[in-house]
This record gives structure tokens, sequence and C-alpha cells, in this order.
């Protein structure tokens, strides 16, 4: 990765290109390096879902395009870009369009502070924590103009239902990360990763943090509106939700940001709890030296899809929260929590317990 | 060269969107307009290497606030044509603040160049140099006593704002978690014996009563604790 970046540097300045033009080009490549394969993730976790969830439900899932139903996504994909985007009558035809790029563009946007390696990431800022939470907390514009501006009462049901919970999540989810970049000592991603390197898993956040980690996961669910959170789409009660108005690819744009958004939670989880790139294996004598210690962006890759399967696992397994539920967890429950593991951890920073003091 | 032009675009950008926020008709894109706003000046923020600045006023201003501005906004049908009835009558002292605060700006700029002469490109940080480490050794040393001051009213706010809330009216009704959860299967189900050879008027009697009661029962707890579901299964407990 990093010899392909220096190839493409040292051609374009071969050809007398502008300091700024050859940054322009590095960066738009990094950035296509990190979207393409991000679209297709996306693609392949609704195959996965899928045929994750007919696996626990003892169904077979999608089963005729392709191989075993592996062109599924692609002809989903294909039928949305065909259909008519319709906009209702009396809606607000620039408000209704702009709002699912909106989405579209903050779970995208939180991707170029994440790490995938220890070379590799689009931008290396100090406030990258900070920069994530910032990103994170804009995606709930989308939903809400997309519930105004659909001019529908069901649409807009959902969107308040929607923002509401999101608001609600993310206090809980910044104090987690409040947690993390106390033990990390650092607000860039990269610094959080390397001051989790260790003997094996044991310097891991995920352990001191335990509380933080639980309950920044949970918010994670419940920040993307996936199941069992996801009464913003109650399917009996409001039909899809801010969304219901939207077909084609505008519904299209909206579906790749949600679950992009639980992919960026997945690497968010991984990065900051779970060590990264750090490999389970460095420092376990026999494993000394073999490519198994080796820090690797396969390590976030696994950690990722572990998570990923657990998103489809609790969509599979819980039924859906009560609303009241749902907000009484999130501000009577989590917030308390980390609260208080906030207050134990200043404790243990201070009298120098932890792995963070060695 | 790039930053300068950059700069120039921002703020194009935001005060278009400034004059957006008290020319739109509709409120909803007043505070959209104002989201726009706030986002620009944090990338003119970020051209002046205050990327904490930036980033937190992004995140608290049009993270929070304004989703909240734009909740209260979007459920309230404000009538803008009724609110600019008393137009012509409000003039003369919008006039009158206006030009003090035109004044106002136009004095302080006014005495900030005098000792700066004119207003240069300021002077790029060292790599290396931390924004957010900036403040926070600032806020943590210098201002300390200041700082908590205004976390304490902050905190003092959000208090006053729960409590407010928090009033009971007569005939409001609560959920308490603890009791629904504290629930066992005794204090809702009661298995009634009928024996079948005493006949079948006396049971029916007795069973009568017996529902009247709970159902009675059953009143007392749904308005203590709200739950129907469970208080069907009393009332049904009886025959």
């Amino acid at each position: 990765m990093t010899e392909l970046l220096a190839l493409i540097e040292s051609l374009l300045s071969f050809f007398g290109l502008p300091a700024w033009m050859v940054y322009v080009a590095l960066t738009s490549t990094k950035i296509a390096i990190v979207l393409l394969p991000l679209i297709l993730a996306v693609a392949y976790s609704t195959y996965a879902e899928r045929k994750i969830i007919g696996f626990i439900q003892n169904r077979i899932g999608p089963h005729r395009v392709g191989w075993r139903g592996v062109l599924q996504p692609f002809a989903d994909v294909i039928k949305m870009l065909l259909k008519e985007v319709i906009v209702p009558a009396n809606a607000n035809w620039l408000l209704f369009l702009l709002a699912p790029v909106l989405s579209l563009l903050t779970a995208f946007a939180a991707w170029a502070v994440i790490p995938f390696d220890p070379s590799f990431v689009i931008a290396d800022i100090d406030a990258g924590l900070l920069y994530v939470l910032a990103v994170t907390s804009l995606g709930v514009y989308g939903v809400i103009l997309a519930g105004w501006a659909s001019n529908s009462k069901y649409a807009f049901l959902g969107a308040m239902r929607s923002a509401a919970q999101i608001v609600a999540y993310e206090i809980a989810m910044g104090f987690a990360l409040v947690g993390v970049l106390m033990a990390g000592g650092s607000l860039n991603m990269g610094q959080i990763v390397e001051a989790q390197a260790g003997t094996s898993i044991s310097r891991w956040f995920v352990w001191p943090l335990l509380p933080l980690f639980v309950v920044y996961f949970i918010s994670g669910v419940a920040e993307t509106n996936r199941a069992p959170f996801d009464v913003a789409e109650g399917e009996s009660e409001i039909v899809a939700g801010f969304h219901v108005e939207y077909g084609g690819i505008a519904f299209g744009l909206f579906f790749l940001a949600e679950y992009a958004n639980m992919i960026l939670i997945t690497a968010l989880t991984s990065v900051l709890f779970m060590g990264g790139w750090l490999s389970p294996f460095a420092g376990v004598p026999g494993f000394a030296g073999t490519f198994l210690a080796e820090p690797h962006f396969a390590w976030l890759a696994m950690k990722m899809a572990f998570f990923g399967f657990c998103f489809l696992w609790f969509r599979a397994t819980f039924p859906r929260y009560r609303y009241d539920q749902i907000m009484r967890l999130g501000w009577k429950v989590f917030i308390p929590v980390t609260i208080v593991w906030i207050a134990v951890e200043g404790v243990m920073v201070v009298a120098q317990v932890g792995p963070w003091s060695a | 060269m790039i930053t300068s032009l950059l700069f120039y675009a921002f703020s194009l950008i935001l005060v278009l969107s400034a004059l957006g926020v008290i020319t739109s008709r509709n409120p909803v894109h007043s505070a959209l307009f104002l989201v726009l706003a706030f986002v620009q000046s944090a990338m003119l923020w970020l051209l002046l290497e205050a990327e904490f600045l930036a980033v937190v006023l992004v995140l608290v201003y049009v993270g929070a606030v304004m989703v909240l501005f734009l909740f209260v906004v979007m459920m309230l049908d404000i009538n803008v044509e009724e609110l600019r009835t008393g137009f012509t009558r409000y003039v003369p002292i919008g006039a009158a603040v206006a030009f003090v605060v035109v004044l106002e700006i136009g004095h302080v700029i006014w005495f900030r160049s005098q000792d700066v002469l004119a207003v240069a490109t300021p002077e790029p940080y060292p790599a290396g140099y931390s924004n957010t480490q900036a403040l926070g050794s600032v806020l943590y040393t210098e201002h300390v006593y200041a700082f908590e001051l205004a976390a304490m009213i902050l905190l003092l706010a959000i208090v006053a704002a729960i409590t407010l809330t928090m009033r009971r009216r007569p005939g409001l009704k609560v959920q308490n978690i603890a009791r629904q959860v504290a629930v066992r299967r005794e204090d809702r189900v009661r298995l009634v014996k009928v024996d079948p050879a005493s006949g079948a008027a006396s049971s029916e009697k007795e069973s009568r009563s017996a529902s009247n009661k709970s159902l009675s029962e059953s009143k007392k707890t749904r308005s203590a604790s709200n739950e129907s579901g469970t208080a069907a299964q009393d009332s049904s407990a009886g025959e």
C-alpha cells in the first residue's frame, strides 16, 4: 500500500506537477482505496445479513442470482438504479434530494481518520476522535431532513423517533470515547492503537474499560438504528420510517449510509477497544517472528467482521425495544454507567493502576 | 495563495448563509442556513489551525444545539405572516439597535487595527503544534477557576432544566419501572379452586364477587403503575 502511494507520488513529481496537485492526486487515490472496498463491503454485508439471518432462522436466504446468490447485491443495486426517483407532491424537492446525500456524506467522511494499518490512514490528524464524534453527530441531519421534506406524517414520525434516539445515544457514546482518550492519552486514532500494544491481548482497552466497551457497542447499534433499536423504521407502525417516501437510488443512498455507518461502528469499536490492527499473538512465545505476530490490516478486518456478525446476530435474536425503554436505557442506564466509570478510571489513572501506567 | 482563496470562498458562503437566515420565509430554511453558517465558520477556524475549536463548534452547535432547534421549529406551526405584522412599528428600535451594533463592531475593528497596523496573514504554527493541547494546558492551569465556574453554571442549568420537568401534576401517569420489574406471578395471578360438587350458582356468585374485587384492584394498580397488560390477567383469573 505504502509502496503504491510512493510510486504514484514519484510518478507525478516526475511529470513536473506542482506539489499541491501531487497532494490532491495522492489524497484522492487514498480516498478511492478506502471507499471502493467500503462500498463493496456494504453490498456484501447486505448479502451476509440475509444469508446469516436466514441460517439463524433455518432458511436458505438469497440463492437464485449467481452461485448461491453471490451476485444478489449487484442485482439489487441495478434494480434500484433503474427505478424512478419520485418526489412527493408539495414536498421540498431540494431538501428531499439533499437528505440522502447528506447522510451518505457523513457516513463516508468519518472514515478519513480510521487507521487501517500502521502506515495507512487518509488524514492523520490530532483531534481524530473528536472529528469522528463531530462527523457522526451530523448524520442526524439526513434523517431529520428526509422526514421533514417528505411532507408525510409517517416519515416525520420516523424522523422524530430516530433523531431523538440518535441524540440520546450520542451522549453515552461520547462519554465512552472520553474514557478511551483518557486511557490512550491522545485524541489521535493511531496513537490510541499504539497505546494498546503489549503482550497478546492483555493491554487492549476492552479489559480496563469493559463497561464503556459494552455501552459503546450497544449505543453504536442504537445510533445506526439497527435492530433491536429500529423503532425509526418500525414496519408494523410507520411502514419504513423516515425514508418511506423514497424510492430508487435515493432510497439506495440511505441504505448505503446505514450499512456504511454500521461498518464504521465495527471499525471504531475494533480500533478503540480491541487494538485495531494489533495482532492477538504479538509477544506470545512460539509465535515470535512469524507473520501471525505482525500487526496487519487483516487483524482489523477480522475484528470488524466479528462485530459485524454481532450486529446481524442481535437483529436475528432480540425483539424490538419499546420506545420508552430505548429512552430509559440511553438516558438512565448508559449515561450514569459511563459517568461512574470515567470517575473510576480517573482515580485509576491518578493512582497509576491499569495497563496505561506501565 | 490557496489558503486565501479558501478563506474568501468560506467567508462568501458564510455571509450568504447568514443573509439567508434572516431573509428566508420558512423558519426551517432559516435554521438550516444557520447550520451552514456554523459549518463555514468552523472551516474558517480550521484555516487558522484552531482545529479543536472548529471540531467542537461543529460538535456542539451543529450536532446538538441546531438539531434541537430544528426539532422545535419543525414541530411548531409558525405563521411567518403573523410575525411580520408589526414590522413597521418595530423598525425604528431595530434600526437603532443595528446602528449601535455596527458602531461597536466598527470601533473594535478600528481599535484593533491601531496596533496590528494591517491585517496580516497569520504565521503558520510549527509542525507538531497541537491546538487541542495548547487550549487544554491553558484551561486547566491559568484559567482553571473560571473554567470550573463555567462548568458549575452549566451543571446548574442542567439540573434546573430537569427539575422543571419533574413536577408532579395530579392525574399524571408515570411508570415506575422498578415496580414493574419487581412484579411476581403471585401479585397478579390468583388461582381459584372451584368445587364442582357445591353447584354452579354458588361458585358463580363467588367468582363474580372475586372478579369484581379484582377489577377494582386492577384499576388501582393500573393508575399506580400503568400496566394494562398484566392487569388484564387479573380479571380473567377470577373465572
